[in-house]
């Protein structure tokens, strides 16, 4: 990687890692708090590290010429590594929790592994690593392939890609020790907050060059959902965070706001997480590898536009419906419940156009795995975008707020939307960018995708019924007017279910293991016999400018 | 001073904030069915097909 830097690249990048070494250091010396020390030490031990890489490549022959006129893949298939190797590690600590919560004592007595503690760990480690570096890996790749053009940058995509997970390394490693800001989704301090602004602002900018030099005359509409992807996330992350530290050498802050405008602020932030990280990146990646993979146009490219801005315009104002029946006032509440019910429109419109896409090509779907991943991950979208619109609703939501149904429908649309469209976009990925003929193991897919299915479907069938069940009984008064059932024999109920969820969990966790395994076999197999088809290159070297 | 924060508020979300999103939904409506661009949208849309990925 270092090779493909010039040398005044390399230096740059030298000069940036100093840089952050240096603050690593002076927070490691200058902190009046362990855990402040404790993080500086971390990106002090990063910088160096990726110091000693970037100085054992400084005297490699400056790179040919000619490397300019082809794509950028090399941070993609970075990415692509990264992607699989967060999978693992958070669906696994994310099993670790499940079981947890069925067998109390696998907190193992350690106020470390607490559950509230350990869960975060979970999401972010899905999230933020897993959906994040799956998301920059493919960005990457569909900006270049639609706009016919190289990244707009040398340095700038490691910056972005190592920059990123830097933060995801810092907030994973905080949370055993005790450092949060408790926001769901926003958990890591000040410091971590400032460190991410900037990545951010650096992808931003490196995407909207990226545009800028395309050499097609329209942006193609996963680009639209990739930008409002990075834009939105941007505003959101800046918002929510702001915050005042108790000192510069201080992991702690303070929000900027409080009560019940924290509570808004938060879930403004928390569901519209779910709208521009979870849904707007990972439809750029279905409106690209989906077409791609079924060699079919979408559906309708303009029901494509409609339910890009409806997306866009609507969920901005959805997240109160996380508040309902709180201090909130009553009309903000039904506000976000309203257009809760209003985006299941664009939502069913970006499900419909996929599933329409694939008429036609069933016995594609019928063959190729990968391509089945990608279906049913739409099918999983239309399912959990109802849902989520049926549970904004203040009645359904007196049932269902606060139980397992949430859990249930929040893993619907992770595991059934975000994983599955992910891992079908790296099997369509990881072999076109290593030039091989196919993933190492066909069958291996297949048990993938059938693993992941399974443990999907038993996940959230256990939390439908666990939740339900958990909701009716907290609401089930007896003839004296007193609550019929203790506390406690909720858990006792959920206990069962909550054994299952973890089963399912092991299912879905294997068959990323599995895939893990593939790609790695893929990376490291032969090349493929045939050249990559010739106009996998930019538009300039095609024409022959 | 919160009163006439509050009922500011409620005032600008249910009228402008009304107007404005219908005003939206026209433009990309119009934008969207403009019969100029269908070409361009069917380019577009296949566009992404062109043999790339494919070794």
């Amino acid at each position: 990687m270092v090779a493909q830097l010039t040398r005044a690249e390399r230096q740059f990048a030298l000069l940036t890692l100093g840089l952050l070494a240096l603050c690593g250091l002076l927070m490691a010396a200058g902190a009046n708090d362990d855990l402040f020390a404790l993080h500086g030490g971390l990106i002090l031990a990063f910088a160096v590290g990726l110091g000693f890489l970037v100085i054992s490549g400084l005297d490699a022959p400056e790179p040919a010429d000619g490397r300019l006129a082809e794509y950028y893949d090399d941070p993609s298939r970075v990415a692509i590594v990264l992607t699989m190797g967060w999978a693992l590690f958070g669906l696994a600590v994310g099993d670790w929790v499940a079981w947890m919560l069925a067998y109390p004592q696998l907190t193992f007595d350690a106020a470390w592994a607490s559950f509230g503690r350990i869960r975060p760990i979970h999401t972010t480690g899905v999230i933020f690593g897993f959906g994040g570096n799956a998301l920059i890996a493919t960005s990457f790749h569909v900006v270049q392939r639609t706009c016919r053009t190289r990244l707009a940058g040398q340095f700038s995509p490691w910056f972005v890609l190592l920059g990123y997970n830097l933060f995801c390394l810092l907030a994973v490693s905080g949370y055993p020790l005790g450092i949060t800001q408790s926001k769901e989704y926003a958990e890591p301090e000040w410091y971590v907050d400032l460190w991410l602004c900037i990545v951010w602002v650096t992808y931003l900018v490196l995407y909207i060059r990226t545009l800028a030099r395309r050499r097609e005359p329209h942006i193609y509409v996963a680009n639209w959902y990739y930008l409002a992807f990075i834009i939105v996330v941007a505003m959101l992350h800046i918002v929510n965070n702001i915050a005042v530290p108790v000192a510069w050498n201080h992991a702690r802050a303070y929000s900027a706001f409080g009560g019940v405008q924290d509570a808004m602020t938060q879930w403004w932030y928390g569901h519209n997480a779910v709208a521009f990280f979870l849904t707007a990146g990972f439809l750029g990646m279905m409106y690209y590898y989906l077409p791609v993979r079924a060699q079919r146009p979408i559906f309708s490219y303009r029901m494509s536009i409609i339910s890009f801005w409806g997306i866009t315009f609507m969920y901005m104002w959805a997240g109160s419906h996380h508040l309902h029946y709180t201090a909130l006032p009553h009309w903000v509440q039904t506000l976000g419940m309203t257009f809760s019910l209003i985006l299941l429109v664009p939502s069913w419109g970006s499900a419909a156009n996929a599933l329409l896409t694939l008429n036609g090509a069933w016995h594609r779907v019928r063959d190729d795995a990968t391509l089945r991943f990608m279906m049913v991950a739409a099918i999983f979208y239309g399912l959990t975008t109802f849902e989520g619109s049926f549970m904004a609703i203040r009645a359904v939501n007196s049932l269902s707020h606060y139980t397992d149904w949430t859990v249930g429908h929040v893993h619907a649309g992770a595991l059934g939307w975000v994983a599955l469209i992910s891992f079908g976009a790296l099997y369509s990925l990881t072999p076109a960018l290593w030039g091989r003929a196919r993933m190492h193991s066909a069958w291996a897919v297949e048990a993938h995708f059938w693993l992941a299915l399974a443990g999907t479907l038993i996940y959230v069938f256990s939390m439908w019924n666990s939740g339900v069940i958990q909701g009716l009984m907290w609401r089930t008064y007896d003839a004296g007017g007193t609550l019929a059932y203790p506390f406690i024999d909720t858990v006792v109920a959920m206990h069962p279910y909550y054994i299952a969820r973890a089963v399912g969990g092991a299912l879905f966790l294997s068959g990323a293991a599995i895939g893990a395994w593939n790609v790695w076999m893929t990376i490291r197999g032969p090349a493929a016999a045939s050249q990559p088809a010739v106009d996998d290159r930019p538009l300039t070297v095609l024409a022959g400018e | 001073m919160a009163e006439t924060g509050h009922a500011l508020t409620v005032l600008l979300a249910k009228g402008f904030g009304l107007f404005y999103l219908l005003a939206l939904s026209a433009c990309v409506l119009i934008y969207t069915f403009w019969p100029g661009n269908g070409k361009r949208f069917e380019q577009a849309a296949k566009s992404v097909l062109r043999g790339e990925d494919r070794p």
